[in-house]
């Protein structure tokens, strides 16, 4: 060994040290009738005595049949009380086997520590005596992951896949090892961190987030209560072997060049905020296994399954699905069937290379007097040499580069030249806010972070990985001289499947997820896009809506970009409007609906000059939120020979329909807002809502079946990043997308959106849909706005209508001294009107001054907030303190403004 | 499953409820024999006598093949004794002429404050019912007068507890008449906002579920089952609307929830000092006492999805319409 040897072995303590076995006193979690000893010889041929949770009897004596084994593997210092759930939730037919490796747990205490070499040894031996038998998956944790892939890769014949929870199986040399190991490896604090006090075993359970019961942290320490009997504790941490002569380097680098062999399915569950397994070994694994499914948590810490014991489920579903893809007549992968569809691929087109792309208008580019202009072919020749000065800066194909840059021409050049190298491009939404943009790139991990000066501080901020390239000022300019001297040759065939893109979605709740299209999806999207709206030569827009108009170039349409914060729609004036409408003679004008609500707001500033030229463009399209019909008849009082459409879609399928809302449309019995038709080549199919609520399996298209909606199209996601659950969850069945929203199709096939999924009511006569309620109790005179909310326990849940009446509106409230957002019952006659027309059975009315708004949507209503206000006030947490809670709590500014 | 209607006794016919049993199973086929201490003049066969009494309580039920047991001392103020010897001794005479004669069925009517501890109840089932726990004289008697019923069912005796929840309608001198007679006295105080949902049930409704227990006895036997309207309003909205509807003037003062207890608190001290002296009348109807501020501070909503399947019965008449009823009733 070439850490210094400090264990003196003392035989003669042996008997005391070495209690074999599962203490009497029973152990949160753990059923003792897994626990068994079981005899086996060691590497070296020596009997020792093994404590191993095992459910193998317990099947057996059922006579149940063993479709599959799971044999897991603890790390240092855990013991197999790690497994307690796995064996606890193991469905039928499945054995787990849950060691506690030799001087560990309740096994035998040994005179003298084990490499990782013996420690395989030792695995097989005792798997060998156990008569495991039948397809096996390794389950491993910490240091437990190289002696099960040691032990995977001695059993090539039996391993049907490897399950990989916070782990390593390469220790580089030149890289730093873990700060928190090298400490606990210093020759003059192993032994008291590790061994002669319980600072090691105490400072693991500590570590979780949140918390563990102290009870479950005293389980884990249970059998390490002596400095004997945590010897193998300090020496498994000398055993890491980050010494390039270490005696078990060997052993370890074996591993780790096999594991790349390893063709088997494999799960990475990872917690990032892991002081000793970060995500750079997440990012080593997955270089060994790329075909792994990984279940990323973020927040989660060393412990994973500790921390989110949803972890356990998702690997038996994860283990579920690998016996049913086995079985014959398996669902062929879903990409094969989204093979077909239009594409246009996303390189700059160059067909009329004279023709002007981009025209920038405003602070970012150049100035309203003297915008920047750039034509197809200069964009062409730009992208491909930035292409070139990226490659020269270490970016190759399928990597992922975060793109932290304003919309403009800079943005345009710098996403094009990221495809044209067959690289990822990662985009996160400014509007997620810092903290969660900074948490969203951190996880996409990328390899590099190309953005302003400003971006880039912030990603050194949040941790965001990655090398940077500064594109700020001249930066940009001087990586595109720098590739046009050089003659890096740049890939030629690209596959289509392979990642083009992960883009950031706007959830409201949790952490944002990522979702990953591939280049074909990208593509198929360009297509819809361009077949759906019609964009033909000859068209050419004005791009106050970010993500459109990115595809300008590939479409060959040119595109101003207004003097306007594009990051802030709302700053967009009329007048800067027709500017870029005029710069271009646009055809189109995408903008937001906060961008269009400026505009109306700002045209009395309009000359008569752009007055004309605002009556020039065909089509607004708007997006990114339900656009009300007034606003767009408002713009098309301004933009006098426009038609107006508002598509529907979300991130992981855009667009999915598309409406004009100033139609005059047949209306609906059930109500919710129409959305349109399904756009050409995508398909909607309704998953019905049952009583308590939960949407079908099987989808239908019944006109007025209310479910949850669900699309499928050729430009829908390949997969949300490193979400495997989420994405089992969201892609069923295989090749949809459940979008989480809840409507109907009516009989003519057009589909209207009732709410989220998440907002349905389940009451006692089934379940409730917020809009259609909404809109009824909208219709009544006098009513600013109307929320729904239910209150009570879910499938008895009741409904409350929560109003702001129009004298209660904001300041008139605030100057006749009314608490902001104070509450009361609605009066009775008011009561009375809402429940003549809700159509459900209402419970309560109350009436507030606003509405909560989410933090990330400003237009969203808040409606878990409300629903926790009105259970506060109508389940009496109460009388005395209703109205000191509710100021108390609502310190967020006044906004009212609904969905 | 459903059973042809047979004989049945109906105690407490006097009451708003029992009365409203006793016409609703003679109108479905029963042949309804009622119990009670005065004659009542009304469309069935009587049996005079006092529920105290085990001789007439035999003679009521001897010859029947149900019983449904209203009968029970309800006011909120009273000596334990005098609870216990009405309502669980009363209940106990019950089964045991039941017994004597063989078996039959028994509904034996309860109330939601059984298991209630004072705190809010949100979409609840029907809790086990707790003597040591329940509020008051009133609901502890009743308690232990349910768990004697539910014990009571085996082979010979079908037995069930149905607990309605705060039961009005026209003719009710409990819930409607106090709330009527205090706001015309200016008396009548809501309890902190007024906002707390509460379940209530019109008796149409009530007499309903309970001749469905007595039909569905096999679905329903063993088992404790709340019934209320399903439709929790506001109590402030609730009675606001009883008021508007007996032509009363709508409560305008608002007592603090916590205040409102000690006056409770307050009050039953009294009224048991009062009643302790020899010669002074009883006082039977105080201003508020602590159970009535607790039912009108807390929320108190059930959930009915197992009743309604257990019983197969819907409230038909909605509070709106009851409200309307009781209006036409108070010719307001």
């Amino acid at each position: 060994m070439a850490a210094p040897r400090q264990r003196i072995h003392d035989p003669a303590r042996r008997s005391a040290v070495d209690a074999v076995g599962l203490p009497r006193r029973p152990l949160p979690g753990l059923d003792p009738a897994w626990s068994r000893v079981v005899l086996a010889p060691d590497a070296e041929g020596l009997t020792r005595r093994w404590h191993v949770l095992d459910n193998g009897p317990l099947l057996a004596r059922a006579e149940g049949e063993v479709q599959g084994t799971v044999l897991a593997v603890h790390g240092n210092p855990t013991w197999s009380y790690l497994w307690r759930r796995i064996l606890d939730q193991a469905p039928t037919g499945w054995r787990v086997i849950a060691v506690d490796q030799l001087g560990m747990g309740w096994s035998e205490r040994t005179e003298s520590p084990r490499t990782l070499a013996q420690r395989v040894a030792d695995l097989s031996s005792l798997t060998e005596r156990l008569g495991v038998s039948g397809p096996v998956v390794t389950l491993a944790h910490d240091w437990g992951g190289p002696i099960s892939l040691g032990w995977a890769l001695r059993h090539r014949d039996q391993l049907a896949g490897v399950v990989l929870t916070n782990t390593a199986v390469h220790q580089p040399v030149e890289h730093a090892a873990p700060a928190v190991i090298r400490l606990a490896r210093a020759p003059m604090l192993l032994a008291r961190v590790c061994r002669s006090t319980p600072a090691f075993v105490r400072g693991t359970t500590a570590l979780s987030v949140p918390p563990l019961p102290r009870e479950v942290r005293d389980a884990f320490a249970a059998p390490y209560t002596t400095a004997d009997r945590r010897s193998a504790v300090a020496d498994f941490v000398r055993d890491i072997p980050f010494e390039p002569d270490h005696p078990s380097r060997a052993a370890l680098d074996e591993i780790a060049a096999g594991t790349a062999t390893l063709d088997v399915p494999a799960l990475l569950l990872w917690g990032p905020r892991d002081p000793v397994f970060s995500e750079r070994y997440l990012e080593d694994l997955l270089r060994r296994l790329p075909h792994a499914d990984v279940q990323r948590y973020p927040g989660a810490s060393h412990l994973v399954l500790e921390d989110r014991p949803e972890g356990v489920g998702v690997i038996w579903g994860w283990l579920e699905d690998l016996l049913d893809d086995a079985a014959p007549g398996a669902p062929e992968h879903p990409s094969a069937a989204r093979a077909s569809g239009a594409r246009v691929p996303i390189r700059v087109d160059t067909s009329r290379p004279e023709d002007v792309a981009v025209v920038e208008l405003g602070s970012s580019g150049g100035t309203a007097a003297a915008p920047r202009r750039v034509t197809f072919g200069e964009l062409d020749t730009r992208v491909d040499a930035l292409a070139r000065g990226l490659a020269a800066r270490g970016v190759r194909p399928g990597d992922r580069v975060a793109v932290l840059v304003p919309p403009g021409v800079d943005l345009t050049t710098v996403v094009y030249a990221v495809w044209r190298l067959g690289a990822v491009v990662v985009i996160a939404d400014a509007g997620l806010g810092l903290g969660r943009l900074g948490a969203a790139l951190a996880g996409a991990r990328p390899a590099h972070v190309i953005g302003i000066d400003r971006a880039l501080a912030l990603a050194a901020l949040t941790r965001v990985p990655g090398a940077r390239l500064r594109v700020g000022g001249d930066a940009l300019d001087e990586l595109v001289a720098d590739g046009a001297r050089t003659g890096t040759a740049l890939p030629t065939d690209l596959p289509e499947d392979a990642d083009g893109a992960v883009l950031f979605t706007s959830g409201a709740t949790g952490p944002p997820k990522g979702v990953v299209y591939t280049r074909r999806g990208l593509a198929a999207q360009v297509a819809l896009l361009r077949d759906t709206f019609g964009f033909g030569p000859g068209e050419r827009f004005v791009a106050a809506f970010a993500p459109f108009a990115l595809y300008g170039p590939a479409l060959g349409l040119p595109s101003a970009v207004p003097d306007m914060d594009v990051t802030a729609p709302h700053t967009l004036t009329a007048a800067a409007l027709a500017d870029a409408v005029a710069a271009v003679d646009a055809t189109m004008v995408f903008a937001a609906p906060a961008a269009l609500r400026n505009v109306v707001a700002t045209a009395d500033d309009l000359t008569p000059a752009q007055r004309q030229v605002l009556a020039g463009p065909r089509l607004v399209l708007s997006a990114g939120a339900p656009v009300p019909a007034e606003l767009l008849r408002a713009v098309r009082a301004i933009l006098t020979g426009a038609q107006t459409q508002t598509p529907y879609g979300m991130t992981e399928a855009l667009p999915v329909a598309t409406h004009d809302p100033t139609t005059p449309g047949r209306d609906d019995d059930r109500g919710g807002v129409c959305v349109g038709r399904p756009v050409p080549g995508v398909e909607v199919g309704i998953a019905v809502l049952d009583d308590a609520g939960v949407p079908a399996e099987e989808l239908g298209t019944a006109p007025g079946a209310v479910g949850e909606i669900v699309v499928r199209g050729p430009h829908v996601k390949d997969r949300y990043d490193r979400q495997w659950a989420a994405q089992r969850g969201s892609a069923r069945p295989a090749g949809w997308h459940r979008t989480g929203d809840v409507g109907h199709l009516d009989d003519e096939g057009r589909l209207w959106v009732e709410g989220r999924l998440a907002h349905v009511l389940t009451t006692a006569d089934g379940p409730v849909t917020p809009y259609p309620v909404e809109d009824r109790v909208r219709e009544l005179p006098g009513l600013a706005d109307a929320a729904v909310v239910g209150v009570g326990p879910g499938g008895a849940e009741l409904v409350v209508l929560v109003l702001v009446p129009e004298e209660r509106g904001g300041l008139l409230a605030r100057v006749r001294g009314a608490a902001p957002g104070s509450g009361a019952l609605a009066p009775p006659d008011l009561a009375g009107r809402v429940r003549a027309v809700a159509g459900v059975p209402v419970a309560a009315v109350l009436v507030r001054d606003w509405l909560p708004v989410d933090v990330r949507h400003a237009s969203k209503v808040d409606r878990a907030a409300l629903a926790d206000w009105a259970d506060g006030i109508l389940h009496g947490r109460g009388g005395r303190t209703v109205t000191g809670w509710v100021t108390g709590r609502s310190r967020r500014a006044p906004r009212t403004r609904s969905r | 499953m459903t059973t042809r209607p047979g004989r049945v006794l109906v105690t407490g016919a006097s009451g708003m409820l029992g009365g409203a049993v006793a016409d609703l199973l003679a109108d479905r086929g029963w042949d309804v024999t009622v119990m009670q201490r005065r004659t009542a003049g009304g469309r069935h066969r009587e049996v005079l006598g006092d529920i105290r009494d085990g001789e007439a309580v035999s003679r009521a039920v001897s010859g029947q093949d149900a019983v449904a047991h209203l009968a029970a001392k309800v006011d909120v103020v009273g000596s334990w004794r005098d609870f216990v010897d009405v309502n669980v001794r009363g209940t106990r005479r019950v089964i045991e002429a039941l017994r004597a004669q063989g078996g039959g069925r028994l509904v034996q009517v309860s109330s939601p404050s059984v298991a209630h501890t004072g705190r809010s109840l949100v979409g609840a089932g029907a809790g086990p019912a707790s003597p040591m726990r329940a509020r008051g004289h009133y609901a502890r008697t009743k308690a232990a007068a349910e768990l004697f019923a539910l014990e009571a069912d085996d082979g010979a005796l079908a037995s069930t507890a149905i607990r309605p929840h705060l039961v009005w309608g026209p003719g009710d001198t409990q819930l409607v008449g106090r709330i009527a007679e205090r706001a015309r006295q200016g008396r009548l105080a809501l309890v902190g906002a007024g906002t707390v949902l509460v379940d209530t049930t019109y008796v149409d409704n009530a007499a309903e579920a309970i001749a469905a227990a007595l039909e569905r006895i096999e679905h329903a036997r063993g088992q404790a089952l709340v019934v209320t309207n399903g439709e929790p309003r506001p109590i402030g909205e609730l009675v606001a609307g009883i008021c508007h509807a007996v032509g009363a003037p709508a409560p305008r003062l608002h007592l603090p929830s916590p205040l409102a207890w000690t006056l409770g608190a307050a009050v039953e001290g009294v009224v048991a000092a009062a009643q302790a002296l020899p010669g002074l009348p009883p006082i039977t109807q105080p201003p508020m006492t602590r159970f009535l501020a607790e039912q009108l501070s807390s929320a108190h909503w059930f959930d009915q999805r197992h009743t309604r399947e257990t019983l197969d019965w819907a409230p038909r008449v909605g509070i709106d319409e009851g409200l309307e009823r009781l209006a036409a009733a108070a010719g307001t």
